[in-house]
């Protein structure tokens, strides 16, 4: 099955990149952008057929490698 | 002295590093980073580089390389664990070290000398060394260091902050901070200051020809503290 995971940077963590991708977007006259976070997008093929087990495994590998904790948050959709 | 410098696919300065300790007295040898065991050693060093082409986060396919586990368990059994440039990136993404290594807070890569100041000497890694403020080459993407306010409250209570980012005359202030680094912090070690890592590459001073000799000052030290 395939499991999707976003990861983020945590509020208040400065996000360089999103800022200039916002300036551009604010530079190419949509001035209603007022912030832009940028995050990473994993989809991941696992060989279990148990929903729940292929999700707490897919938990394990978020903590353990997909993020960093210290920055980031994950979120599995 | 034994030292033992691991290279991973995308390491750029192992072989500097293994010139520098050398030239000061060290038995070094290089460790492939698919090896499981590291050979006796008083030293490890985690070089400069771009581990696995930095991917995912810088560090952190190599905080989980199969030779990592040795670092690891040399490092809590109270073994010398020097991080370099990327190689403090994998000690933080081991959890050897708090915190984490983030973009350059202007988005630029950073090539260049800077000053930093010597913040902690109760320790094998600057114990003998007289000067307040040394002059070394910084050369990354990823240096803006970055911790919780509780573990950088722990930090500083611990007196784990290593070396700062200042000018000639030692100001650490917003003004000399390159990379956007908490506290112009450029280095730190851990609670028991066996494993040290910073930004700034001594390896790249040891010639007065070509750069300059504070690097020298560096392994010069810590040959004698051994």
């Amino acid at each position: 099955m395939k499991v999707k995971v976003i990861v983020t940077l945590k509020n208040g963590v400065l996000d360089p990149q999103g800022k200039a991708i916002q300036q551009t977007l604010n530079g190419m006259s949509y001035d209603n952008v007022s912030e832009v976070r940028q995050g990473k997008y994993f989809d991941i093929e696992i060989n279990e057929s148990d929903g729940s087990r292929a999700k707490s495994q897919v938990e394990e590998m978020c903590k353990k490698l997909l993020a960093n904790l210290v920055i980031e948050d994950y979120k599995i959709l | 002295m034994k030292s033992s410098v691991i290279i991973f696919p995308g390491s750029n300065c192992d072989r500097d590093m293994d010139v520098a300790l050398k030239k000061y007295g060290f038995k070094n040898q290089m460790v492939w980073h698919n090896d499981v065991e590291i050979p006796k050693s008083d030293l490890i060093v985690l070089p400069g580089g771009f581990s696995y082409g930095d991917y995912l986060r810088c560090g952190s396919i190599a905080g989980k390389s199969k030779i990592i586990k040795s670092v690891i368990d040399f490092a809590n059994s109270g073994g010398l664990v020097l991080g370099i440039c990327n190689g403090f990136q994998i000690l933080t993404e081991t959890g050897l070290l708090p915190g984490i290594l983030q973009q350059n807070k202007y988005l630029n890569f950073i090539c260049k000398n800077v000053f930093v100041k010597i913040k902690n000497k109760e320790n094998k890694y600057f114990k003998k060394i007289k000067k307040e403020i040394l002059e070394l080459h910084i050369a990354h993407n990823e240096g803006n260091y970055f911790c919780s306010k509780d573990e950088l409250k722990s930090i500083e209570d611990n007196d784990q902050i290593a070396v700062t980012y200042c000018d000639h005359e030692g100001n650490d202030d917003e003004k000399n901070n390159p990379n956007g680094a908490l506290k112009n912090i450029a280095g730190i070690f851990n609670k028991d200051k066996n494993i040290l890592g910073m930004m700034p590459h001594p390896e790249r001073m040891i010639d007065p020809f070509l750069s300059g000799e504070d690097g020298s000052l560096f392994f010069e030290n810590l040959i004698e503290s051994l």
